[in-house]
């Protein structure tokens, strides 16, 4: 899919809380051999934080590196699985606290952890059918995970904003976009429920790496484009083993992959996962370099986007903190116990 | 925090407006109607940075009634670079050494949550600031 008009990334912002929890702390509290954990950390938001507060400091970022007045921004769309109110949006909370109200559209997306690339593309459509010159995209979640879950180990907090304008002004621009959807349950929580539950049996091959697979090498086909020809790469990151194997069915390498692999330095951070690896990479890419991106998320689907880093991507840099700065304003969690309260699992009888 | 003062005063706490007099441009936070020197009202918004410096700062473990489950916490004054004098609660601050004078800067919080089935307050709060320094 390509847009009436060009468009792409005007500015870009990441968030990542400062307190971090061992997955061995987690492993040993369930009785689990601390070996072969999938990380050695993850990132837990704080007492006061939520997906909102961390989706405000992203959305300030994108901002800040783009030079944008916020009341030029026609749209904020915060895609997430960890909304603080079942019913009022979060949009709006993010587009007020960024300046950005009152003519502006606003609203939250879900589709797990492709959330944040839906926001994205229904950002860049606004802008690349002329309707708009600036609208926000988000990705921001503080993940669920069920007590003694697997997923426990890895399910995190961060994520990244985006905001897209006219390709004029852009720091990446976006060359062309790719959906692809079926309906498929591997992963899914019902209403007034606290944790999501798997479909086992739809795990991994048929969901992950089968939509991403498609996603990916439909937009390098559409483009007449070979893994070869992009200097970098940022895929979903539910584990460090499965993006590294997506990108190794793909044929990307260990060396396109590494600058976005966030996942290996604080876990899944479900919705802001591809997002913040693509934020990553923005943090060092050159002029010209192409990046190919490709988010997934359970129910399941994948979006697909070509970008080229352009000449100010460089310059826009020092008005935000990068991802490494947040990955490295951390504090570690002291036990399972202060993780439970820090995660409001506590419930009191 | 009643709800229509809360939405009266969400872009002071979701985003550190304050006001500024047309007059002799002196800058208020929390917003004022009315200009103290001058005696006049018509003050303009005016977005502050959210940058500044510890001017003050305590640590409350006995905290009062409704902010007992995140305590431990910090609260300071902070002096905005643009003048004012704001006392807000500190966020970020386990494990860092506090400091008069140390640069900090505005964050958007959870500030308060009365009951599982009320509204979520957000509000500013400061942090250390982070490198680098925004622009
Ligand atoms: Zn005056």
């Amino acid at each position: 899919m390509r847009t009436a008009r060009p468009a792409g990334i005007v500015g870009y912002g990441a968030y990542v809380p400062r307190p971090r929890v061992r997955a061995s702390s987690i492993a040993a509290a369930w009785g689990r051999e601390a070996a072969h954990l999938p990380v050695r950390e993850k990132s837990v938001p704080g007492l006061d934080e939520d997906a909102v507060t961390m989706a405000i400091e992203a959305a300030r970022g994108a901002v800040a590196r783009s030079g944008v007045a916020p009341d030029r921004i026609r749209a904020v769309w915060v895609g997430s699985e960890s909304k603080p109110y079942a019913v009022k949006p979060s949009g709006t909370i993010v587009a007020e606290a960024i300046g950005a109200t009152p003519w502006v559209s606003a609203a939250d997306l879900e589709f797990a952890c492709k959330a944040g690339s839906e926001a994205m593309q229904a950002a860049l459509a606004f802008v690349g059918s002329g309707m708009a010159d600036y609208a926000l995209g988000i990705g921001m979640d503080a993940a669920q995970s069920k007590p003694g879950d697997a997923l426990e180990l890895t399910a995190a907090a961060g994520g990244a904003a985006f905001l897209f304008g006219p390709a004029e002004e852009a720091l990446a621009v976006v060359e062309a976009t790719a959906s692809y959807v079926t309906d498929t349950p591997d992963f899914f929580r019902r209403q007034h429920l606290h944790y999501p539950e798997h479909g086992h049996r739809f795990t991994g091959e048929p969901s992950y790496f089968a939509h991403s697979r498609a996603a990916s090498r439909g937009l390098l086909e559409g483009l007449g484009r070979r893994p070869a020809d992009y200097r970098w790469a940022v895929f979903h990151q539910p584990n460090p083993k499965f993006m590294r194997r997506v990108a190794a069915d793909l044929g990307f390498t260990e060396e396109q992959i590494a600058a976005g692999a966030v996942v290996d330095r604080i876990g899944n951070t479900y919705s802001g996962a591809s997002l913040l690896g693509l934020a990553a990479v923005l943090d060092t890419a050159r002029e010209g370099d192409r990046i190919f991106f490709c988010s997934y998320g359970s129910g399941a689907g994948s979006d697909s986007f070509s970008f080229v880093a352009t000449p100010r991507l460089a310059a826009a840099r020092a008005a935000a903190p990068s991802v490494d700065d947040y990955l490295e304003n951390r504090r570690a969690i002291g036990d399972y116990g202060e993780y439970l309260r820090l995660s409001r699992k506590i419930r009191m009888l | 925090m009643e709800l229509p003062r809360y939405h009266r005063m969400r872009r002071a706490l979701y985003r550190l407006e304050g006001t500024s007099c047309p007059s002799c441009s002196r800058r208020f936070f929390p917003p004022r109607a009315v200009c103290p020197a001058c005696r006049k009202g018509g003050l303009e918004p005016f977005p502050f940075s959210g940058r500044g410096t510890l001017y003050s700062y305590t640590r409350i473990t006995q905290a009062p009634r409704g902010f007992a489950s995140v305590a431990p916490y910090a609260v300071g004054m902070v002096r905005l670079e643009e003048g004012p004098l704001v006392s807000a609660p500190l966020a970020d601050t386990d494990g860092i050494d506090l400091s008069i004078g140390m640069p900090v800067e505005m964050v958007t919080r959870r500030i308060h949550e009365a009951s599982e089935n009320g509204p979520i307050v957000y509000g500013y709060k400061f942090r250390p600031r982070l490198r680098p320094p925004r622009q």
